[in-house]
């Protein structure tokens, strides 16, 4: 409950606050101030289980240790972002409170989705974490590009929603109790009512298209591409993330007993994102649509936990989304800092910028999922869980496969740093602060550490 | 040694790993050299150490493990076995050797250089002595990723292209293993914390049917075959080692090969015998037929770094096909035999680095007479060259006697294709000797030197080995036999 209150009244503080801030840093300090306070109450919460505030939900939202850790991961991974790309998050305009504002509502948004009992919790959950976005989406408002990205975003979004009420409606008139409480929609494993079936499958198309995963995902290389580049950042990492929550939540206690009667349906889906995904980050040139594809390709393995629905599924989707923001994050960070987004751009970066160029690998080596990282551990709870389930296993091999091309484009990047001379006759001003190197330095220790303690974070969920 | 806690393989692993990672601090090129030079010695200190008190099972380890990732059941378990010390022995030898050889070639951010090589030796000691297969696992890409820097960044012309795809075949052989581990892993039995276990006495004792067996065997295989490499997956390996920098070179031929070769005997017979039985005459027949295909490459060779690479190909070749006999005398040949194939290649490449470094060349065509400039140089290439074609008296021939034993006993059509690899062995071989270190000085090799007392004193290293083995190899043999013993017991 902590996460909820203290992310809405942050949002709303920064909103009245752009009007006193005088000066254009005062409310990157505020936001990142208000976000540890969230953070630190939120632990408290997950430590504890007693809340600040005593408000009857009406078992409209539920708070275990799985929403919590997982909240904290969003924080925690946020804050990052905040300290990483303050600085970048105030060039993107003029009204930087604003943005502050909007992303503090993004995280209510997310707060709900993580710990929503309802279908309507969920859908408002979603709403409130969506609408936030469009507009930050298009907040360059002076690049066509991010204007166009911003009416695909809303519109697709939109689209998704209305598919996504209609499934709730389904849901609620099919199931016997009449309830839109996910607990007790009482699903048996017997043959499925005909309208339970279509609303879960419209649930699953809509959930499907905010994870981005195929066919759904065709919105998504344009919108991060078009998208201001911090923002792009936010959106592929903690957004995607949130939706994974809300995802796995929805089929874990709505629909986990008729596992086995979806479970072909979501295979199919997370082969062909996997596929897509990976093949298509291949052909990439820009980094930042690569990117955009390779988000689409950790989504295929992500999917993997939703599709097997085990404890290591639900542990590892935890570590996987702890490991997948860490290192996108910390990635887009230094992308952010180019000058050409190009993989040509990043020519001889280790010779100019060898901090840089070192984090980076280490971001990518996690991206990859190379032992010692903490990505790798993400891969291998992923693989664990859907061995464990048993049914198609060529699923798995696929995955392994997919993982294989990965290292491709992953590796393209490391090779461009530290095996290609720059080609820039000019040599870039590089806009970077000691404090933003120890960050990157830190971001990739605990990459390290998380790779090889996963406890670290798994053991949390056992509270 | 202090308590439990430290025993000599993790001191194997943790003195590389530690000073590697603290060569990347020193910035002077001399600094990084020596430093690493000492780390190694200081290794193979240890593993000597290890050899000497051999039976002592506090120091080998394994009777004390570091929980890792408790819940799954994995544990930081190391220990030495036979295979293992003998192994890591060739590891902690192998460095030295390279260092000493090398130590007048100057690398471009040589820190990172040796801090790379240094890694690399860690990552190799720790699958030597793994007692967990998902540690294996890590230390198997530990091994990998620095070298694939170390070719990337100070290799030939081609190098990015060719280490590309060492990475990538190496890569994907490697999900497909930890693919294979998973799925044996979640048929282990529960452990008192975990349902299942990673560890090898779990794996050993799992209980798979026989279509299990089949296809794990290949997620197993693939891996290791594309690591060793046999025909047809060695298609990466030509174009590494010719495009590394000989230094890696010596890591990948002389000791990265040779993880293909430990982990089929050490969780590939073990575990899945049955499948082993089954698919037996299809890897001997893939592995004969790579030996005779790569020897006749190589006799058309004209790079000298080429040559050795295919010759490499077709001695790998025999190895694993007497692996797969599984007759004691051919494995016990094997094991011998990844020691010394160790040596005799590391031997090869330093000869070869030190006739490239005077003259610039590799091309047999190109050289010729190295003979009048370098007897020294040329005595020790002969003893080396003696040994790659497995004469008698040299380290070779003990373990390449046992090892056609072995397939003998298996069947005698494979021993009779096989055995053509000798002669053909010779014929690649002193052509080249003939070519290179006979006949008249010419323009290239006229300004060559003799060598000098550093390269010298490695050189002789090596041809004393060749030669202590060669005629007294039953210490060698003592040593791995408790590993044997384990492996045929699954096949009695």
């Amino acid at each position: 409950m902590n996460a909820i209150i203290f992310t809405a009244a942050m949002g709303v503080l920064m909103m009245f606050g752009g009007v006193f801030f005088k000066s254009k840093s005062t409310p990157k300090y505020a936001a990142i101030a208000g976000l540890i306070l969230t953070l630190i109450v939120n632990c408290l919460e997950l430590r504890s289980g007693e809340s600040l505030f005593d408000i009857n939900v009406m078992n409209m939202l539920h708070f275990n240790s799985f929403n919590l850790t997982f909240l904290t991961i969003i924080f925690a991974c946020t804050l990052l972002f905040f300290l990483l790309n303050g600085r970048d998050i105030e060039k993107v305009g003029s009204n930087v409170s604003e943005y502050f504002s909007l992303i503090f509502f993004v995280l209510c948004g997310v707060s709900i989705a993580a710990t929503y009992n309802s279908l309507l919790t969920l859908f408002l959950g979603i709403e409130i974490m969506s609408i936030p976005l469009y507009i930050l989406t298009g907040s360059d408002k002076r690049n066509l590009k991010s204007n166009e990205a911003s009416l695909k975003y809303f519109l697709m979004g939109a689209f998704s929603t209305g598919i996504m009420l209609m499934g709730i409606a389904f849901i609620y008139a099919g199931n016997p109790t009449g309830s839109f409480y996910i607990d007790s929609i009482a699903l048996g494993v017997g043959k499925m009512p005909v309208m339970i079936a279509v609303g879960l499958v419209f649930l699953l198309i809509s959930m499907s298209f905010k994870v981005s995963a195929a066919p759904f995902h065709f919105w998504t290389p344009d919108v991060y591409d078009g998208a201001p580049t911090v923002f792009t950042s936010f959106m592929a990492t903690i957004i995607k993330a949130a939706g994974f929550i809300a995802f796995i939540r929805l089929f874990d206690n709505a629909f986990g007993k008729a596992h086995e009667q979806w479970q072909t349906l979501l295979a199919i889906i997370t082969a062909a994102t996997l596929i897509i995904g990976n093949l298509t980050a291949v052909f990439q040139q820009s980094v930042k649509r690569m990117l955009a594809y390779s988000s689409i390709a950790q989504a295929g393995f992500m999917l993997l936990a939703i599709f097997s629905l085990n404890q290591f599924a639900k542990e590892g989707l935890v570590l996987y989304t702890a490991a997948y923001c860490l290192a996108s994050i910390g990635l887009f960070a230094i992308l952010i800092k180019m000058n050409d987004y190009t993989i040509d751009g990043f020519n001889g970066l280790a010779k100019q910028q060898p901090l840089l160029a070192i984090t980076a690998t280490v971001f990518l080596l996690s991206l990859t999922g190379i032992p010692l990282t903490a990505g790798f551990l993400g891969k291998f709870y992923m693989l664990i869980a859907a061995l464990q389930d048993g049914h198609q296993k060529w699923l798995v091999v696929l995955a392994v496969l997919c993982a294989a091309i990965s290292a491709y484009y992953y590796f393209r990047i490391i090779q461009a740093m530290f095996f290609k001379e720059s080609t820039e006759t000019v040599t870039q001003e590089w806009d970077i602060t000691s404090g933003f190197k120890l960050l990157l330095i830190i971001v990739a220790t605990s990459i390290i550490i998380l790779g090889l303690y996963p406890s670290l974070i798994t053991d949390w969920l056992h509270y | 040694m202090f308590g439990n806690y430290i025993t000599l393989p993790h001191l194997l692993i943790f003195i590389p790993l530690l000073t590697g990672l603290v060569t990347f601090f020193l910035k002077k090129e001399t600094t990084a050299r020596s430093w690493s030079l000492l780390s190694a010695i200081i290794t193979l200190g240890v593993s000597v150490l290890s050899l000497v008190y051999a039976n002592n099972r506090e120091l080998s380890g394994t009777t004390f493990s570091y929980e890792w990732l408790k819940y799954i059941g994995s544990s930081f378990a190391v220990g030495l076995d036979g295979m293992g010390r003998l192994l890591t022995f060739l590891t902690a030898i192998a460095f030295p050797l390279i260092f000493v050889s090398t130590y007048k070639s100057s690398y471009k951010n040589s820190n990172a250089f040796y801090g790379l090589m240094l890694l690399s030796q860690a990552g190799l000691m720790g699958v030597f002595m793994s007692m967990d297969a998902l540690l294996f696992y890590f230390f198997w890409e530990l091994a990998l990723i620095p070298v694939y820097f170390l070719c990337s960044r100070w290799g030939g012309e081609r190098r990015i292209q060719a280490t590309f795809k060492f990475f990538i075949y190496t890569f994907a052989g490697s999900l497909l293993m930890l693919l294979g581990i998973i799925y044996t892993y979640l048929h282990t039995a529960p452990t008192q914390f975990a349902e299942h276990s990673f560890s090898m006495s779990a794996f050993y004792s799992v209980v798979l049917n026989a279509h299990q067996q089949n296809w794990l065997f290949w997620l197993f295989f693939i891996a290791f075959a594309i690591k060793m490499p046999i025909f047809p997956f060695h298609t990466w390996q030509p174009d590494t080692y010719e495009q590394s920098p000989t230094a890696v070179t010596m890591v990948l031929s002389g000791i990265m090969v040779k993880m293909g070769l430990f982990a089929v005997l050490r969780w590939l017979l073990p575990v899945f015998p049955q499948a082993v039985l089954k698919f037996d005459n299809v890897v001997i027949g893939l592995s004969v037929i790579g030996i005779i295909y790569a020897s006749l490459i190589a006799i058309k060779q004209d790079d000298l770094k080429r040559l050795a690479a295919y010759s490499s190909i077709a001695h790998i070749g025999l190895m694993c096909a007497a692996i797969f006999t599984t007759k004691s005398i051919g494995i016990e040949g094997v094991m011998i035999q990844m020691f010394n194939h160790g040596i005799n290649i590391i031997g090869l490449w330093i000869v070869i680095e030190l006739i490239e470094r005077q003259t610039g060349v590799r091309k047999i065509s190109q050289l010729s007479g190295v003979a009048h400039k370098a007897p020294v140089l040329t005595i020790m290439l002969v003893v080396i060259a003696f040994a790659n074609i497995a004469l008698p008296l040299t380290n070779a021939f003990v373990g390449e006697f046992m090892m056609f034993n072995g397939l003998f006993k298996f069947n005698i059509w494979y021993t009779a294709f096989a055995g053509i690899s000798i002669i053909l062995a010779a014929v690649y071989t002193l052509n080249m000797i003939k070519k290179v270190f006979y006949g008249d000085v010419n323009t290239v090799t006229t300004l060559m030197k003799e060598i000098s007392w550093n390269e010298k004193l490695v050189l002789s290293v090596i041809v004393v080995a060749v030669f202590i083995v060669g005629v007294f190899p039953q210490p060698m043999l003592d040593l791995t036999k408790d590993t044997v013993t384990a492996i045929m017991i699954r096949f009695k």
